[in-house]
Order: structure tokens, then C-alpha cells, then sequence
């Protein structure tokens, strides 16, 4: 829109303005009451300010629960679905975007079912399996419905079918098997899809909640988001909400900063894979 | 006439050779996630269906075969029933407003102003928050005591509500939550959207004289259409998945009110361990789910104005 803006246009825009400011308060409240003293009253007088900064309440939050142990876990979930689906992603767009073979249709419709049925719809018989297998309580138990990844596949599939056919055939001709093909043509051109996916994948699972409540039941194996939660529970009950919010900055601050360090790169990424 | 060379088989087209063998190539790279998918999305969704049809609880140690049974008590359960209920007003409302404020937002943002990119972020931000933390901090502004959202309506002559523990007022409050997780998220789908219109349709649209109004309703709507589409089956998924704000602000209460679909199968799995319920509850999820899915694919999907 390189229009001019006429003032019902400006009248729009500054209401949009205004909600993003109402948009940002939960925000604000959180680092607010995440370093103001304990003993200031909540509610009364100002909302936002009880007196001078402390870092005490993370303190205490970061003794009051094994936050360090959530954050060692969180990171190898995460870091192990990434590293998996980068696999099972590639392999799989490879094989879509320039395979043929009998049945190809059909495991597509796999693929497609996954985005039809999310996971969170099929905790009880996946429960079922993961017990089965005798995994309950731990994180591979975690990272095993998400590392065969559909969005993924198909965000893969996209990026290759748009490698030139020459470039494969040159390196087929130098004798390339399809693996070394994939290595030395695909991959390097796929680099930027791929870190577009990593940001998202990161995101959603250091955010995902359902399953590893379901699945894990010891602080051992806990991530950061269900830690977090009955951290959350027990210091509801208190009132202590200076507590609360420290422990909330710390779980959502590293995404958070780094959202708003590469903002444009996050939203890109977001854009390109679709799923949150 | 000497002998052809090549073999020539009954319709007089020389014979192939057979393929050495079958390419096992593609099978291979794909097992990985074959296994996997096969193992938790395809088998979980036969073996829900299975499941139904056992009394698996506390009752029955071992499984029995109970045929409908589950069913019949799904569908005459009162809890069951206002749970469905509820997931389709959590989706009625939820996707509606969400989508269209997202689209507002879109429209409003996608200017060259230096302000822009900032407002963006102030929508978008929440979509990096865990929706357990975002819960908590609602919970914090819906407080009948001290929250602000109650200051707010105290400061224009309201009375202090009990946002959350209201069964009138609890699942309003949830679905709020939701919109202001998902608006800003969706913003930027509808933003792409918008810089891919073909700028020449909207020049000529100038030339002829027609105005904003028209040109929005006209144009810029129904060519939207496949990104409204798109983002309008996400806000669904995530009104049928909704579980995480439920868990952190209201538990299913007041008077389950807020009780959703996959809070029930929860809550019957995990809370009750009556597993052939949970999986008769997550037959139904399942099938409105691909029935919703496939309802697009077919049909929604001839509909919408692709360029």
C-alpha cells in the first residue's frame, strides 16, 4: 500500500497502535512484577512498580524448583527432535520431490494424515505405545511423535523440486550415488529452508506442554514447560506472584530475546512452515 | 526375411527387459519416518478405534469386549456432552475472531511506516510464549481481587467480576486468551498473502473509479481466500486441541463449563484411568478431525478463488 493515507487511514492505524499497546501489557507486567520485592503489595497503588528492582525472586524461584535440570532437559529434547527431523525431513523431501515408485500416493496420504490428526489428539493410544515400549518418564519418550515430521517433509519437498534437473544430472554423470547427490546438491541448496525450519521446530517444542505432562512424571525428565506449570500450581495458591513471573522470565526469556534480536528471520520462518 | 533380432512379443512390440530388480531406493530413505509415522499418527488412530470397544477402567483389570457400550455412554453422559458442546463454541467463536482480527491487522500493518515492524511484533510476540506461561499470567490479570483486567472495569464504574470461577463468564475468558495467542500469528500469513496480490488488478480497479470499499470486497477479499482458508484450518486444529490454557486457568471449571473435548479424554485417561472411554471420546476427536479435513479437500477447497 504506497498510497497516501487519508485521515480515517490514520484513525485505523493509531487504533491498531493503541491494542498493540493493550497487546503488549501481559508482557510488561511479567518483567515488571518478576523484579519488584516480594513484600510489595500486589493490587494496591501502582500496578506495575512496587518499589526498587530486585533480582531476589529469581533466586528464589531458581531454588524453589530444579529450573536447571528443566533447562538441561528441554534443551536435549529439543535439540533431538531437531536433529532427527532434519534427517527424516530430508530424506523424505528428497524422495517426494524426485522419486518414482509404486505407492508413492499412498504414503503421501501418511504424510497428510499427520497434518490432519495432530498429535495432541492421539495422547492415549501414543501413551499406550510409549508404555509398551517401556519408555514412560523419560525424554525420548518426549521426542518420538515428532520426529517424523509431515510440515517438514513437504516444506523439504518444496525447496528441492526447485534444484535444476542439470545440476542433479551433471553430478549423476561424475558418478554420484542418490545419497552423495543429496549431500552435495540438495543439502547446500536446502541450507536456508532448514534453518528456517530449525527456528520453528525450536519454538514449538521448547513451548509444547501436552505431551511431556502426559509422558513424563519425575523432575528428572521434566522440560521447562511442565516444570514450570506446577512450579506455577503450588506458588498459585500463595498469591506469590513475584515468584511466578520470575519463574516465567526464565523459561520464555531465551526465545523471547531472541525473537525480538532476529524478528524478521523468526517471522520468515514462521511463515514457511505453518505450524506453531 | 532373416529372423528379427529383437525379441518381439504377442502384440508385435519388442519384449522388455525385466527391470533387474525392484528400486528399494525410495523405501529405504523413507523407512525412518514411515516407522515413525506408522507407529503415532496411523496406529494410534486404529488401535483408539479398537480400544473403544473394551471396558478398559479400574473396574475391568483385564480388558472386556463391550462392543458399543463405551459409545452409548459417551453419547448419554451429560460431562461428554457439554464437553463436545463447548469445543464447538471454543470453535465457533475462536476461529471467527482470530481470523478476522488477523486480517484487520494485516490490512492495518502492511504500510511502509517506520512503526510497522514494531507493531508487529507487539501482535506476534505471544506466539513464542508457551501457552502454559501465557495462561498463568491470565490468570494473574483475571484475579477477582486484585487483577487488572477488573481494575479496568472498576475505572469505568463496573463491578469487580470473577472472570474465571463464573461459569458464565470462564470459557468467554478462556477463548480470549486464545485470540490473543493467535491473532498476531495468523497476521503474518495474511501479510504474505497481501504482498503477493497482483498490483495491476488493483490499478485498474483505480482507473475504473472504484473505491476502497469495493476494491476490499471485491478484490482484496476474495483473492485472500486461499490464505483465509489456510489459516482458518489451523484456528480449527487449535480450538480441537485446546487443552494447555484449560489445564492452567481453569481445570475444566466452574461447573465444567470449560471443560473441552481433549480435556475430557484427559481427564478420563489420566485423572479416572478409564482408558476405553478416553479412547472412545478420542475416536470422536479423530473423526470430526479427518471429517473436517477431508470436508476441505474436497469440497471447501473448489470453492476458494485460487490464482
Amino acid at each position: 500500500m504506497n498510497k497516501k493515507m487519508t485521515f480515517f487511514d490514520w484513525a485505523m492505524y493509531l487504533t491498531t497502535a493503541a491494542v498493540a499497546l493493550s497487546w503488549l501489557i501481559p508482557l510488561i507486567w511479567m518483567f515488571a512484577t518478576s523484579i519488584r520485592p516480594e513484600t510489595a503489595p500486589v493490587g494496591t497503588g501502582s500496578m506495575l512498580w512496587g518499589g526498587s528492582a530486585t533480582f531476589a525472586n529469581f533466586q528464589r524461584a531458581w531454588s524453589a524448583a530444579p529450573f536447571g535440570t528443566y533447562y538441561k532437559n528441554t534443551v536435549i529434547i529439543v535439540m533431538g527432535i531437531l536433529c532427527m527431523q532434519m534427517v527424516t525431513i530430508t530424506l523424505g523431501g528428497y524422495v517426494f520431490a524426485r522419486m518414482n515408485f509404486r505407492g508413492k500416493d499412498l504414503l503421501f496420504v501418511a504424510f497428510l494424515l499427520q497434518l490432519m490428526v495432530p498429535a495432541e489428539a492421539l495422547v492415549v493410544p501414543n501413551y499406550a505405545t510409549v508404555d509398551f515400549l517401556g519408555l514412560v518418564n523419560s525424554r525420548v519418550a518426549v521426542m518420538l511423535p515428532y520426529i517424523a515430521s509431515a510440515m517438514g517433509t513437504f516444506l523439504m519437498r518444496q525447496t528441492f523440486k526447485q534444484v535444476p534437473r542439470d545440476l542433479e544430472e551433471a553430478a549423476i554423470i561424475d558418478g554420484c550415488s542418490h545419497l552423495q547427490v543429496l549431500w552435495h546438491v540438495f543439502i547446500p541448496v536446502a541450507r536456508p529452508t532448514l534453518a528456517a525450519w530449525a527456528l520453528s521446530s525450536i519454538s514449538f517444542h521448547w513451548n509444547n506442554f501436552f505431551w511431556p505432562l502426559i509422558v513424563t512424571n519425575t523432575n528428572e525428565v521434566r522440560p521447562l514447560t511442565v516444570g514450570l506449570a506446577l512450579f506455577t500450581k503450588a506458588a498459585e495458591t500463595g498469591a506469590d506472584w513475584s515468584l511466578i513471573t520470575a519463574g516465567t522470565v526464565m523459561v520464555v526469556a531465551p526465545l523471547l530475546v531472541a525473537f525480538f534480536l532476529f524478528q524478521r528471520q523468526f517471522i520468515n520462518s514462521f511463515m514457511r512452515s505453518g505450524i506453531k | 526375411m532373416a529372423q528379427p533380432a529383437v525379441k518381439v512379443g504377442p502384440a508385435g512390440k519388442p519384449v522388455k527387459r525385466r527391470a533387474p530388480s525392484v528400486n528399494w531406493g525410495p523405501y529405504l530413505l523413507l523407512l525412518p519416518s514411515m516407522i515413525l509415522l506408522a507407529a503415532f499418527t496411523i496406529y494410534p488412530m486404529l488401535s483408539s478405534g479398537y480400544l473403544a470397544l473394551f471396558h478398559a477402567n479400574l473396574a475391568h483389570k483385564e480388558p472386556v469386549f463391550a462392543g458399543v457400550e463405551n459409545f452409548q455412554t459417551l453419547f448419554t453422559s451429560d460431562l461428554f456432552l457439554k464437553s463436545l458442546k463447548n469445543t464447538v463454541i471454543f470453535a465457533l467463536f475462536t476461529i471467527p475472531a482470530s481470523v478476522l482480527l488477523a486480517m484487520w491487522l494485516a490490512l492495518q500493518l502492511n504500510r511502509r511506516l517506520k512503526s510497522v515492524s514494531f507493531l508487529r511484533a507487539a501482535y506476534f510476540y505471544p506466539t513464542m510464549l508457551p501457552l502454559v506461561s501465557a495462561a498463568s499470567v491470565w490468570n494473574f490479570f483475571y484475579n477477582p481481587h486484585y487483577g487488572p483486567v477488573n481494575l479496568l472495569v472498576k475505572l469505568f464504574g463496573g463491578t469487580a467480576h470473577n472472570w474465571l470461577g463464573d461459569p458464565q463468564t470462564a470459557l468467554p475468558a478462556v477463548m480470549f486468551v486464545s485470540i490473543w495467542k493467535d491473532a498476531g500469528y495468523f497476521m503474518i500469513f495474511f501479510l504474505a498473502g497481501l504482498q503477493s496480490l497482483p498490483s495491476d488488478v488493483f490499478e485498474a480497479a483505480d482507473l475504473d473509479g472504484a473505491n476502497r470499499w469495493q476494491q476490499f470486497w471485491k478484490l482484496t477479499f476474495p483473492l485472500l481466500s486461499p490464505t483465509t482458508l489456510f489459516v482458518a484450518t489451523i484456528s480449527f486444529i487449535n480450538a480441537f486441541k485446546a487443552m494447555d490454557q484449560i489445564f492452567v486457568m481453569t481445570g475444566g471449571g466452574p461447573e465444567n463449563t470449560t471443560s473441552t473435548l481433549l480435556f475430557y479424554i484427559w481427564q478420563q485417561t489420566f485423572q479416572f484411568w478409564d482408558k476405553g472411554m478416553g479412547a472412545a471420546a478420542s475416536v470422536v476427536l479423530i473423526l470430526i478431525l479427518l471429517a473436517v479435513a477431508l470436508f476441505n479437500q474436497f469440497y471447501v477447497d473448489k470453492k476458494v478463488h485460487y490464482e
